[in-house]
């Protein structure tokens, strides 16, 4: 646990550091306040949509597919590390995982869900 | 048990001088510069203390103080405490990134065994990943928080651009750990030695493939259509002045020197010289006697890791002015159609030249 510490030292002297900007930043500095001023900037007009309301499926989807993927590459890191030791058997089971996730990239690419036409 | 402590703070503090004290600020005068001479321009050049401008290097210094007494804006219907927390959120990791990243190998100085790595993590190369990827959620709580919609469109694009690229680049590390068989970064370091053990001879591929995702993932040109200012006025950040603006950017130039110093780890021998291995400095520096040669070979090491990250920097600025914005279906199929299934394909060579070994 030992070499944690100074991981610990680093992030708390960073979260400081950022802290301690964002405190500056809000004491120093003018205060006015005025209704035209705090609008939202929207290229001089007043807003007249509110940007909470839809959005494409498209990011949603692509959030999906994140989450799929980058469970498959948490599984290859133990993997990836013990490889060596594995040999030939290691190889070939991993392939059989990688082909199948494979074919559900080529099952998403088919039905078209990465364009973005 | 102090002496421990001792060293972790002095290389804290060496790390932390040099990213926010020197690189931060310096950077954000190089990209104005670079970009000036690559268009022709003069560049920055104003601000001068008694007349002397010094080709700009005053900038940072002006832009801080200026910066620091600019209002803190928050729109109307904005989410106060998510608009204060994401720029926090975008600048914390990139600073904690370099506690596992190696910048020399290790000595017995006046008897203590030094490891010029803040923190030698077993997991080196997932903690990178773990931080790295926490500043993503920066610039979608920006965008998401500051009732614009040039912000929420730019919050998004930063949000889908950057988990699409995080999946490639956690893919294509795959091949690097398979060939040196571990996730700690100072023994990826030391494995590269001998000069043709360098990432770049055993991966070749992965280093492109990181290289270009690293740079979509910190969202720089070519690949910045999350602030794309012809088209969304300054994307996520739209809303934001004065500190907290300049974090954001803070935050990018902090990730640009993490991207050189992980490039260099991974790929380019670390803090190692072609052909010249930790030994032979020791050797060559004999004269010095040993507390000496170990500390001159220190000063070697940072020396040769610090230039290799400056010119990866070099590289990066360079891209960033030549090449002109992709499309956003452009960028998402970069990263879903070409690289992701080249990446597999690499994992798999990997694996079959290792195994024909």
């Amino acid at each position: 646990m030992n070499e944690y510490i100074p991981v610990l030292i680093m992030i708390l002297l960073a979260a400081a550091t950022s802290a301690g900007m964002i405190v500056a930043t809000t004491l120093i500095g003018p205060k006015k306040k005025f209704a035209d001023k705090m609008e939202p900037f929207e290229c001089g007009e007043s807003p007249i949509v509110s940007p909470k309301l839809r959005f494409s499926v498209k990011f949603y989807l692509i959030a999906l597919f994140f989450v799929v993927f980058d469970i498959e590459a948490v599984f290859l890191y133990p993997w990836a590390v013990l490889f060596r030791e594995m040999g030939l058997f290691g190889f070939a089971e991993m392939m059989v995982f990688l082909f199948i996730l494979a074919v559900g990239l080529i099952y998403v690419w088919k039905r078209g869900a990465l364009e973005w036409e | 048990m102090a002496a421990n402590l001792i060293e972790s703070i002095v290389k804290i503090l060496f790390i932390f001088s040099v990213n926010i004290g020197f690189f931060s600020p310096i950077l954000g005068w190089v990209e104005r510069k670079q970009s000036a001479l690559m268009q022709d321009r003069v560049g920055a050049n104003r601000a001068d203390v008694c007349g002397f401008t010094l080709i700009g290097l005053f900038h940072p210094i002006a832009d801080a103080i200026k910066v620091l007494t600019k209002e803190d804006f928050i729109p109307e219907g904005a989410d106060r405490l998510f608009h204060t927390i994401a720029p926090f959120i975008s600048l914390t990791p990139a600073i904690i990134t370099f506690a596992v990243i190696p910048f020399g190998g290790q000595y017995e100085l006046f008897g203590h065994h030094v490891n010029l790595i803040i923190a030698d993590l077993d997991v080196g190369i997932l903690f990178v990943f773990a931080f790295a990827s926490l500043a993503s959620f920066g610039s979608v709580l920006a965008g998401w928080s500051s009732n614009n919609n040039w912000s929420f469109l730019g919050g998004l694009r930063a949000s889908a651009q950057m988990l699409s690229y995080e999946v490639v680049m956690g893919l294509n590390i795959i091949g690097v750990i398979m060939v040196y068989g571990t996730l700690r970064l100072s023994q990826i370091g030391a494995m590269q030695a001998d000069f043709f053990n360098w990432g770049i001879f055993l991966q070749p591929v992965g280093f492109v493939l990181f290289f270009t995702c690293a740079i979509a993932e910190n969202k720089r040109a070519p690949f910045d259509v999350a602030e794309a200012e012809s088209e969304l006025v300054a994307g996520y950040f739209t809303e934001y002045s004065g500190m907290k603006f300049v974090m954001f950017w803070m935050g990018e130039f902090l990730e640009i020197v993490t991207i050189g110093a992980l490039v260099t780890t991974m790929f380019f021998g670390a803090w190692h010289l072609p052909f010249v291995s930790d030994q032979m400095l020791l050797n060559y520096f004999r004269f010095a006697g040993p507390n000496g040669a170990a500390s001159l070979a220190i000063v070697v090491n940072i020396i040769t890791f610090f230039s290799k990250v400056i010119f990866f920097i070099w590289l990066q600025m360079t891209i960033r002015w030549t090449l002109p914005r992709f499309r956003y279906d452009q960028v998402m199929r970069l990263g879903w159609k070409m690289f992701l299934p080249i990446a597999l394909i690499n994992i798999f060579i990997t694996g079959v030249v290792i195994l024909a070994k």
